[in-house]
């Protein structure tokens, strides 16, 4: 039987999506048992929600004053000591995950598999390289114990109905003085999340401006869409980093995502590729976002956008 | 602050395009251009301007690799690194593996910082860094945007999903760069001239007692599905009742 622990990730009030998109990954492991991990300050609101995943065994609480901020100096021995009971620990391929989950591997000298996108054993995965460009399958010792991050676009998340059993854990990890959380800043909108929305509206470097981008907030705001913007667009410094879609930016899976003015570079394909629908609206036919689109149009974006809200509001 | 370590890959360049092998044995990487990893430029551009701001502190750049990594570690010393030390190697080297052989030379360079890009554009594992900061038993800041550096510690502002997180860490440290850290110079002809002097060590894992262990076997490469092209349409009227069609909006 393969054991595997998911480290969950949230703010202290909110599990994060990507967990129960790791449980669905987890699920696909042959003949396994899941349990889902919480180090926080209080997690009691958040195992709630962790327990309620389908699927799930039993949810750890590691509950400590030092836990309040995702460290991962503080985080990993604490989570390298409960490793020992699981054969494999997952953690969702976010900036959290990607920060936390290779501290934890170095410590148990175990590998890990970065961005896991699908099960084909219980130790054969699939996982892209090369921005996407080249899928390698790679196979680990079932000798030893196993880390990924698991590329949360690749996976559905778990539906609810389930009611593991909540438990408190401690470990006697000594944790380190070294590191210290000062405060975060944080792009603070009413808009749904980038990673986790059905719908995206994403504009790139025709936007020509900080200013134009209002435009695809109207639009967003209409359809109830989170905005993303292409690299190009973050470089010029028309949207922050955090909007930032593609390869260095967020990874996401929308039902539709509504590219803008977008010429479609493949660090950014490989960012929207799990999008169910692409639409592209650009001016110049020939670029390469309409090779992957699957509704385009040709066209300037400054009356299009506008007549698209215009005719979704009417 | 006296030394600081800059962790480099030889790469494929970000402009060439990836071809997978016919017998998905791997990608084509014959006469292909090679280049510095682009995070790792970042890296060694940040190392560079800590040391032109302060006095006396030495940039050592060092790479695994095979004998040509040499030329990317010119590189480095062409932009100002002040010398570079080249782990000599034909095997395959995973993060761990690097993470261990990058431990071994810190153990005997004691340097204040190490600095890596946060990933390589080839295998894009992402893991180096946090390892060998897990190994090292030091503080990890990944990601960084921003770096300051004052009384033995490093104020680090860190590129996360939600937005920018700042952490404190003391040294020595491991950061790891995100692109908008900064921009990396150009490299001048003197300056490549220059770097040709300077020293560029050569030694093996065996030396530094590090075996390039096969965790995790690549068993295929093959390329990514391609996505149906889809339908233009004419004019926004026929956009909106194809995405009103398919519920989209």
């Amino acid at each position: 039987m393969h054991k595997i622990l998911i480290v969950g990730e949230h703010d202290g009030k909110t599990l994060n999506p990507a967990t129960a998109k790791c449980v669905t990954c987890a699920g696909s492991i042959p003949d396994g048992e899941i349990a889902i991990v919480l180090l926080g300050s209080d997690t009691a609101a958040v195992a709630a929600q962790a327990a309620a995943i389908a699927g799930v065994k039993s949810v750890l609480r590691v509950d400590r004053s030092e836990n309040e901020h995702p460290l991962a100096a503080i985080f990993a021995p604490q989570l390298a000591a409960l490793a020992a009971d699981y054969t494999h620990v997952f953690g969702p391929s976010t900036s959290f995950g990607k920060d936390l989950m290779p501290r934890i591997a170095a410590l148990l000298g175990v590998p890990q598999v970065s961005d896991l996108m699908s099960v084909e054993g219980a130790y054969r995965f699939k996982r892209p390289t090369y921005a996407g460009n080249a899928i390698v399958t790679v196979e680990a010792d079932p000798a030893r114990k196993l880390l990924a991050t698991v590329r949360v676009a690749s996976f559905q998340a778990a539906t609810g109905g389930g009611s593991a059993a909540i438990e408190s854990k401690s470990t006697a990890a000594a944790l380190p003085s070294h590191t210290r959380y000062v405060g975060a800043k944080s792009g603070s909108t009413d808009r749904p999340d980038l990673q986790t929305a059905k719908r995206v509206v994403s504009g790139g470097r025709a936007l020509g401006s900080a200013e134009n981008f209002k435009l695809l907030f109207s639009l967003a705001d209409q359809i109830g869409a989170a905005v993303g913007a292409s690299r190009a667009a973050v470089d010029a410094g028309y949207a922050p980093n955090e909007m930032q879609v593609g390869q260095t930016g967020k990874i996401i899976s929308p039902d539709i995502y509504i590219a803008i003015g977008i010429s479609g570079a493949i660090q950014h394909l490989t960012g929207i590729k799990d999008a169910r629908t692409i639409v592209a609206i650009n001016k110049d036919g020939e670029a390469p976002i309409f090779e992957v689109a699957d509704i385009g149009l040709v066209g300037d974006l400054f009356q299009i956008v506008p007549e698209l809200e215009r005719l979704i509001g009417s | 602050m006296q030394k600081i370590m800059v962790c480099i890959k030889r790469v494929v360049d970000y402009n060439v395009r990836i071809r997978v092998k016919p017998d998905g044995s791997g990608v084509m990487l014959d006469g292909v251009k090679m280049s510095v990893n682009p995070f790792d430029e970042i890296a060694l551009e940040e190392a560079l301007r800590i040391k032109e701001r302060g006095t006396n502190i030495e940039v050592v750049a060092v790479s695994i690799g095979v004998a040509d990594t040499q030329q990317q570690l010119r590189t480095a010393l062409a932009m100002g690194a002040d010398r570079a030390i080249l782990v000599q190697t034909d095997a395959a080297v995973e993060p761990l593996t690097a993470a261990q052989t990058f431990l071994a030379v810190a153990k005997k360079e004691n340097p204040d910082l190490i600095f890596l890009g946060k990933q390589a554009i080839d295998d894009d594992a992402n893991q180096t860094g946090q390892m060998l900061a897990a190994l090292w038993e030091r503080p990890q800041a990944t990601y960084a945007s921003k770096v300051e550096i004052s009384g033995g510690k490093a104020s680090v502002t860190r590129e996360i999903d939600a937005g920018l997180e700042t952490i404190e860490v003391d040294l020595p440290a491991v950061l790891t760069v995100d692109l908008r850290l900064n921009e990396p110079r150009y490299v001048k002809l003197p300056d490549i001239m220059k770097a040709k002097k300077k020293p560029l060590d050569v030694t093996s894992l065996d030396a530094l007692g590090v075996s390039a262990n096969v965790l995790l076997k690549t068993v295929k490469t093959e390329p990514p599905a391609q996505r149906q092209k889809g339908v233009l349409v004419k004019d926004v009227a026929e956009l909106f009742d194809v995405l009103k069609k398919k519920g989209l909006v």
